[in-house]
């Protein structure tokens, strides 16, 4: 017990997992959402550490955007999306003001705050810590790899949306994570296809099939793909478990088998 | 062009404010004493050279937005080709999103490299009348990935509004990466001698997007960076079978129409999700060509419309400059 509170925030934490994807908007954060809740579903304690500093999203995915971060002993107590406290968040998000605030910050500075957030987080007992980055490959993804090298980092899961402008960003990701030594668990193809709710025809907004083809090029495991679904957006947009919400739904068996197979890899 | 040193403490003011070495979180910054020399205040030669480089360039237009994937570059890259046609402008896009470069795929010059000429780099181009400069066309190959930090992505851009021979232009459209980060403060800053018209802010209409688009109008008023106006993005999409439209991503909270009216700005238009759009971006094709009487090819052109407008207006366009 000579080590101090703080270097030993990341102790209780089984596994890491970094959610990326080189372009931007293809549904990062609303997979880290879910997965996140599919693991609590599943039983597991989650945590989210969000490092997009001028964009987080997740405080308003999962409803908790009003809340403030409190201080204790060894750091910062993370905010609970439940009141099991089985799913912890910690994001930039909850130490503004005002919510419209921009943080105008260059790479230095961003670098200390994530690691101040991965030093400093008490997140006590967590089965899974799950990343959300920002996209790119700059110093928001350098920092945090940094910073939790030190501790652990089991791998990450890419996201990509089906036409090649964005499989072309992820290509890119994919030499990231090749550079650095982070092992790719799988590619989730995100927004493949929409069902029209009038006619039930189901249309390729932003093509089909990229994130699989992706995944057989590069030698990756394809996750799987999730559908381009309006409740889905709608959940996101109010902060409501969606999981809960629409249990019958195809965006919910994918989701869940999506999350299966993250545990999966991570049993490996 | 770092304004924090990666040894300052918490509350830095910023080497280059007023503050710099004067503030109470200076104490002990081991920075603090050239800090309060000055020294550190005097702007980059670059940006006089900068300013002298786009003397010949009339108006700089910049695409932003808080929000990643919401269409900057595919908006950016159909700005560039709207004002290109009937040859009579010349016009220039440049890409600083040095991490994520699309525009090359967008306007089909993949895998085309930089020459290097007499007077700087030679831009690739896709008419006589439209060129491009991205990092892409530095790349060897599409996989190459560019880890680079903060002060590196600066160089890079520095050297790109520099050392780039633009020549004669009507308009310099400059597409960004999502944020405000490096790439949006070096962009203003090195272009604050030369003056930049004003700022294109692209969204989609739901709230997860609003609420970093509003951070990037914060960060606009903060430079003193004018708003053109904004445009919502992927608002509606119109079933191709049945020709009903469903939205895709619910304006929950009014979309971007209620958050100009809240904040006083122009919404330039809407433009609706097509998903031939998309595909003429991943075949390197101008939509408005390829599907120029479609709802989506109209919008753009009302919005490209307002755009010249608002800049043949900006007589002060090169008189920004404090
Ligand atoms: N499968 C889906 N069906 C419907 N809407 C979706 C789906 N996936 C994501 N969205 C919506 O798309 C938008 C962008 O998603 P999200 O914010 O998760 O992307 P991101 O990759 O985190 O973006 P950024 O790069 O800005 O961080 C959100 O409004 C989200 O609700
Ligand atoms: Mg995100
Ligand atoms: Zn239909």
């Amino acid at each position: 017990w000579t080590v101090s509170g703080h270097e030993g925030n990341l102790r209780g934490v089984q596994r890491v997992v970094l959610v990326l994807s080189g372009k931007g908007g293809v549904g990062k954060s609303t997979i880290t959402t879910e997965l996140a809740l599919a693991l609590q579903h599943a039983g597991k304690k989650v945590g989210i550490l969000d490092v997009d500093l001028c964009g987080p999203s997740i405080p308003r995915m999962l409803g908790v955007s009003q809340q403030e971060v409190h201080q204790c002993d060894s750091g910062w107590v993370p905010v609970y999306a439940d009141p099991q406290q089985r799913l912890a968040l910690m994001s930039i998000g909850f130490l503004l003001d005002d919510p419209d605030e921009a943080v105008v910050w260059r790479g230095p500075k961003k670098t200390a705050l994530i690691g101040q957030f991965v030093r400093d987080v008490a997140w006590g007992e967590l089965d899974v810590l799950l990343v959300d980055t920002p996209p790119g490959t700059s110093d928001e993804h350098l920092a945090v790899l940094e910073s939790l090298r030190k501790h652990r980092v089991d791998g990450a899961v890419l996201v990509t949306t089906p036409q090649a402008v964005s499989t072309g960003d992820v290509r890119r990701e994919i030499t990231f994570c090749k550079k650095t030594g982070v092992k790719i668990l799988g590619i989730v193809e995100n927004m493949s296809g929409f069902v029209c709710p009038h006619c039930s025809e189901c249309s390729s907004v932003f093509s089909r099939g990229g994130g699989e083809e992706l995944a057989k090029l590069t030698g990756s495991v394809f996750l799987g793909s999730v559908p381009l679904d309006p409740l889905l957006s709608a959940s996101i947009e109010e902060g409501q478990d969606f999981l809960k919400a629409f249990p019958d739904s195809a965006t919910y068996s994918s989701l869940r088998a999506i999350a299966e197979s993250v545990l999966n890899r991570l049993q490996d | 062009m770092a304004d924090i040193p990666t040894d300052a403490p918490e509350h830095c003011p910023g080497t280059t404010s007023e503050q710099a070495g004067k503030s109470s979180a200076c104490q002990g910054c081991p920075n603090q004493t050239i800090c309060a020399s000055g020294a550190t205040k005097a702007p980059d030669p670059a940006i006089e050279e900068i300013k002298l480089k786009m003397a010949t360039v009339k108006h700089k237009i910049l695409v932003l937005s808080g929000k990643g994937g919401v269409g900057k570059s595919t908006f950016s890259a159909h700005l560039a080709h709207a004002l290109s046609s009937g040859d009579s402008k010349e016009v220039a896009l440049l890409d600083i999103d040095i991490c994520g470069p699309s525009i090359p795929r967008i306007v089909g010059l993949e895998g085309e490299q930089v020459h290097q000429s007499g007077s700087g780099w030679s831009p690739v181009y896709v008419e006589d009348n439209l060129a491009v400069m991205s990092i892409g066309f530095l790349l060897g190959s599409p996989d190459d990935a560019v880890i680079w930090r903060g002060p590196k992505k600066n160089g890079m851009i520095k050297q790109f509004l520099r050392d780039v021979d633009w020549g004669e232009l009507d308009y310099l459209v400059v597409d960004t990466p999502p944020g405000t980060s490096d790439e949006h403060l070096s962009v203003v800053q090195y272009l604050s001698g030369a003056g930049i018209d004003g700022a294109v802010i692209i969204t989609t209409p739901q709230e997860v997007s609003l609420q970093d688009v509003r951070k990037e109008i914060r960060f606009c008023q903060k430079v003193k960076l004018p708003v053109i106006g904004v445009v919502e993005n992927m608002s509606g999409f119109v079933c191709p079978k049945c020709k009903n439209t469903s939205q895709i991503f619910p304006p929950t909270t009014g979309g971007a129409q209620r958050m100009c009216e809240e904040l006083g700005l122009t919404l330039l238009g809407k433009v609706p999700l097509d998903p031939r759009i998309g595909r003429s971006c991943d075949e390197g094709k101008s939509f408005l060509n390829e599907v120029p009487d479609s709802p989506a090819a109209a919008a753009y052109q009302t919005i490209v419309q307002s755009i010249k407008n608002y800049c043949s207006s900006n007589l002060t366009s090169a008189a920004h400059t404090d």
